[in-house]
């Protein structure tokens, strides 16, 4: 079985929203569309966005860290928020596990979105239906389109590759792979509804060095009794005028 | 959570419907044994089931304005085995549907006897509709509870004294109103009823302040932590994504100050349960004024919405942990 997902690396993500901007454009004009906004150049605009990008800190000054954090609708193995919907219209799909909503059974009753507990849904005030990301099921298999852009458009417009998308039931995707090697987790992983995009966290390269790596405790010239030249305190030009 | 004009008058009229029909059907019950005196088909049994109907069927158009697209409401009764919403939409219909047959044949004196119990008991056709809508009314109270209790993360109403809060406190508003009705058109039925009236909702208040205290000590399963998954003890939020609002930022908060909740708890245990009570004790004595009966179901209504209000506001969906700075 497939389960389609997305795998955002909080290491890389820069917090551009480059993400929540294709992705409003690309919806707004496809499938999925239109996500209609109210008053958009006015007082307390609003409006359907499947994506946003959202930031924290964490820690304290000094040792305090932002994290860009990209949300959108995480496409649960067991969605909550499918067998609440009365109608039917909102559905998980058998062959890719992309979960939906079809916009022409919705009632608008909302009831799915009080049922996600990510509050990933969002209610259309002009179509009056419930919206979610939809992974751009319309561009996946569109055969006219390049094997290249056959891919979310957040995907194909993040700027430094935070977001990676593929197959996690295939252990040798790109994604799973990346979720097994870089540590990918779950969020919310208390309520067992299991979402199909992960997380990468915020890792950090550092350098473990022992004393006596950095200074060669039996450096021959120690036991002729005379030290290394030019001495630690001094400046020197490694690899020119050093032992 | 936000709470909706629309779910609240839903779920408090057809909670007072469903308790007077069953504070009905309980007199003619009564009544069969001989443990009541016999009420009037038409003037008693038809008129007030018309009344339940009434409330039901305001709880029924209140329910349309919830919806963004009520001319699809008809799809909404296909996912029963899954959905307690769907499961309410057919059983709601389904027990109006046995309450307009109860009045009907009440109303036409349509009494074939179906079957006769030892001790020359007559169960006639009115019985066996009645003991259906009875079933009905009762599961149509678990459904409307269940819609809410079934929701694991929202922890407030996540426990099986939503469902018991919901079936006494709608049971209590229609005793309630039955007092009243019967105060006009069976006089001698007012303390009967008046009685249960004060029964079901002092347990009501049982329940409902065992569901306060249950709320009052939850933890919160869901932190910001767990959230986005960094494990720091200080985690702040420093921007949410837009400026603007969104419908995360309506739906799910209810916009009002902390000490306005705490006030209106307050007002709701006084208006559902307190008040209600002192006035119906009036009707216990018999020959009550039907003014201040009528006054009781009426104080008792509005405690109920302030009720309604409260249990949906104080619910704190794990969303909200997203939305907590704009920017």
């Amino acid at each position: 079985m497939t389960q389609l997902a997305l795998v955002i690396d909080l290491n890389v993500c820069v917090g551009c929203h480059a993400c929540v901007t294709s992705c409003k454009e690309w919806n707004t004009s496809g499938e999925a569309g239109p996500m209609v906004d109210q008053n958009p150049y006015g007082k307390d605009p609003t409006g359907t966005f499947f994506n946003r990008v959202q930031t924290f800190e964490v820690g304290e000054f000094p040792n305090a860290e932002t994290i860009h954090f990209p949300k959108s609708c995480l496409h649960c193995e067991d969605p909550p928020c499918v067998p609440v919907c009365p109608t039917g219209a909102s559905y998980k799909r058998k062959e890719d596990g992309i979960v939906l909503v079809d916009y022409d059974k919705c009632i608008g009753c909302k009831y799915c979105s009080w049922a996600c507990p990510y509050g990933m849904r969002e209610f259309d005030e002009a179509q009056k239906v419930m919206k979610k990301c939809t992974l751009c099921v319309d561009r996946l298999y569109d055969p006219q389109m390049t094997a290249e852009e056959r891919r979310p458009a957040c995907v194909r417009a993040c700027p430094t590759s935070a977001r990676l998308y593929g197959d996690i039931h295939d252990p040798e995707s790109e994604v799973s792979r990346a979720i097994r090697e870089a540590g990918g987790y779950q969020l919310m992983p208390e309520w067992g509804a299991s979402p199909a995009n992960h997380y990468l966290p915020r890792r950090k390269t550092k350098l473990r060095l022992r004393p006596d790596e950095i200074e060669r405790a039996d450096n021959p010239l120690k036991v002729d009794g005379l030290l290394p030249k030019p001495d630690k305190s001094e400046p020197s030009l490694d690899d020119v005028t050093t032992w | 959570m936000h709470p909706a004009f629309s779910v609240i008058f839903l779920t408090t009229l057809i909670g007072a419907g469903q308790g007077l029909f069953l504070a009905l059907f309980t007199a003619q019950s009564y009544a069969l044994f001989d443990l009541l005196p016999q009420q009037d088909s038409q003037t008693f049994y038809a008129y007030g089931s018309l009344i339940a109907l009434l409330f039901l069927i305001g709880g029924l158009v209140a329910s349309f304005f919830h919806l963004g697209r009520p001319e699809r409401a008809w799809r909404s009764a296909t996912q029963w085995r899954t959905s307690w919403l769907s499961r309410e939409v057919i059983v709601l219909p389904a027990f109006m549907g046995m309450v307009f047959l109860y009045g009907l044949a009440h109303f036409f004196e349509f009494k074939p006897v179906l079957a006769t119990l030892p001790g020359n008991v007559a169960i006639d056709f009115t019985v066996v509709v009645g003991t259906i809508a009875w079933l009905l009314a009762f599961v149509l109270y678990v459904c409307t509870a269940m819609i809410y209790a079934c929701l694991r993360f929202l922890r407030e109403w996540y426990s099986s004294l939503t469902v018991i809060n919901y079936i006494l406190l709608g049971g209590a508003s229609g005793f309630t109103l039955a007092t009243v009705f019967a105060a006009i058109a069976a006089p001698e039925l007012v303390r009967f009823f008046a009685g249960w009236a004060v029964i079901i909702t002092l347990l009501g208040l049982v329940s409902r302040v065992a569901s306060l205290i249950r709320n009052a000590r939850l933890k919160p399963k869901s932190t910001l932590q767990s959230a986005i998954g960094i494990k720091h003890p200080k985690i702040v939020q420093k921007s949410q994504g837009f400026m603007g609002g969104s419908f995360n930022t309506r739906e799910f908060f209810h916009g009002r100050s902390g000490g306005f909740l705490r006030s209106i708890k307050w007002i709701f245990l006084l208006l559902a349960f307190v008040i209600p009570v002192l006035l119906l004790a009036t009707g216990l004595s018999g020959g009550a004024a039907v003014e201040l009966l009528l006054l009781a179901f009426v104080v008792q209504y509005l405690g109920l919405m302030a009720e309604r209000w409260f249990f949906f506001a104080q619910a704190n969906h794990p969303q909200n942990l997203y939305y907590q700075a704009v920017g």
